[in-house]
């Protein structure tokens, strides 16, 4: 049976989470961040926690964005085969929900129209919109707006299959200590490791979509998720690199198959204010 | 140390903080980010003047969200300081009193901070609603076509900075990274 959906329902549905994600934090998030507050050894980094939950409350209470960078928004859509759209272009039907977003929820404007030339577009579009095609008949949106203090800290390395996974947990280390207090911390760390060179960015990406403390069903990835969230949180780097040991409040691994030739790695870092907000229509 | 400081101050008087020190300033602080740096160094490179006067002031490396109405500013926390590295030594012999901002500078920076007893200050990362809270004014003074990027004018009370930095080079991001490294990474 085909469903018919209107792309009105996604335009207004984007506009809504552009809004919300960027006034509330998810619950998962807020909770690791509360257990952060108690647990940190350093009297700074307890402080910076702390003013960090308290703006959490101030943000969503007076209903100001929770970071001034209100992000590029990044949008994953996945289109149910059984989905009928109807109602104009679906890739400008997210945009409108962008543009409405930022520009009535009063959300700064980040976005510039060439990379060179750098004009700001004035509404936030256009964002960066992921499509994939599954069964069923919904669609599900998942809005995930990006701050670039911690995205210009993200690196994608292609390694040698020989590196194997020593290689790889040396490559998010040394992302993570390289990115240090420019990435605001504590952070949230996704990792894509496989596919090709853009395939591994992103599953980066949107591995940072996942629940705080839910881990991958590989086992051996479970484990490197563990070890490498206790290495980096033994950096030293603490909530706003100012020492401590809280440094990330994550790792979020993604694997894929690849070329009998490659080992690509993607680390893509997020600050602690890791937003995003899913839904289903 | 906890400091209350009333900007802009002088450098017989910012000389005496330390990194480490949290400090909550009260006074006037000027807003620039990248796209206003840029225009301010081409504008010295052409030898014209500068469209405010930045001697012995305070830049807050930031752009704003929108204010709603009957606030001064929307959300208001620091960005990274780094991308302005490029244009910051040029700034700092001008006369630049300092800079609050968020994570690493460069060689030159940090030369520069200690050549002209400047100082670099960190505000929280991501703290931006907390931080709006201590903005009682903005006005836009400068580059009003740059939007967020413009150069603002802000009276602040009781916002919260920690030195990273001081004007004897002691980097608070290096010696308190080092007192938590765990020796077996």
């Amino acid at each position: 049976m085909i469903r018919t959906v209107n792309v009105q329902e996604i335009t207004k549905n984007v506009k809504e989470m552009c809004i919300e994600a960027n006034h509330f934090l998810s619950p998962d998030m807020e909770k690791a961040m509360k257990k952060a507050a108690l647990s940190e050894e350093s009297q700074v980094g307890k402080k910076i926690l702390e003013q960090l939950l308290e703006n959490l409350h101030i943000a969503g209470n007076d209903t100001i964005p929770i970071c001034q960078d209100t992000g590029m928004a990044v949008v994953f859509l996945e289109v149910g085969q059984d989905v009928h759209l109807e109602g104009g272009n679906l890739e400008d039907a997210v945009n409108e929900g962008i543009r409405q977003g930022y520009v009535e929820g009063y959300l700064r404007k980040s976005v510039v129209s060439d990379p060179l030339i750098r004009e700001n577009t004035k509404d936030n579009t256009p964002g960066i919109i992921h499509y994939k095609i599954v069964q069923g008949d919904k669609v599900v949106i998942k809005v995930a707006p990006k701050g670039f203090g911690s995205e210009n800290m993200s690196r994608v390395f292609m390694l040698k299959p020989a590196d194997g996974i020593e290689g790889v947990k040396k490559a998010v280390l040394d992302a993570v200590a390289d990115a240090g207090p420019n990435a605001c911390p504590p952070m949230v760390v996704g990792v894509g490791i496989g596919g090709t060179f853009e395939k591994c960015a992103v599953m980066a990406k949107e591995a940072l979509t996942r629940e705080v403390g839910e881990h991958s069903d590989i086992p051996y990835v479970k484990q490197m998720e563990e070890e490498l969230l206790e290495k980096i949180n033994g950096l030293g780097i603490g909530p706003g690199g100012l020492g401590g040991r809280t440094t990330a409040i994550a790792v979020n691994i993604d694997t894929y198959p690849t070329h009998i030739a490659g080992l690509p790695v993607a680390v893509n870092i997020c600050c602690h204010v890791n937003r995003h907000v899913v839904r289903a229509i | 140390m906890e400091r209350n400081l009333t900007v802009p101050a002088s450098k017989e008087i910012t000389r005496t903080l330390k990194a480490g020190d949290y400090v909550y300033l009260t006074g006037t602080i000027y807003t620039a980010r990248d796209a206003a740096h840029k225009r301010m160094y081409e504008a010295l490179m052409e030898g014209k003047n500068l469209p405010v006067d930045l001697c012995g002031q305070l830049v807050y490396y930031m752009g704003p969200s929108p204010a709603r109405d009957g606030r001064p500013i929307g959300s208001a926390g620091p960005t990274t300081a780094s991308r302005m590295d490029k244009y910051t030594p040029k700034l700092l012999d001008l006369g630049l009193g300092g800079m609050i901002g968020k994570g690493k500078r460069n060689k030159e920076v940090l030369d520069a901070i200690v050549k002209n007893q400047s100082i670099y200050f960190a505000a929280v990362g991501g703290a931006g609603a907390l931080l709006s809270k201590c903005i009682k004014k903005a006005e836009v003074i400068a580059y009003d076509d740059l939007g967020t990027e413009a150069i603002r004018k802000l009276e602040v009370e009781n916002f919260p900075v920690i030195v990273v930095v001081d004007s004897k080079g002691n980097n608070l991001y290096e010696s308190a990274t080092k007192e938590y490294r765990k020796e077996t990474m």
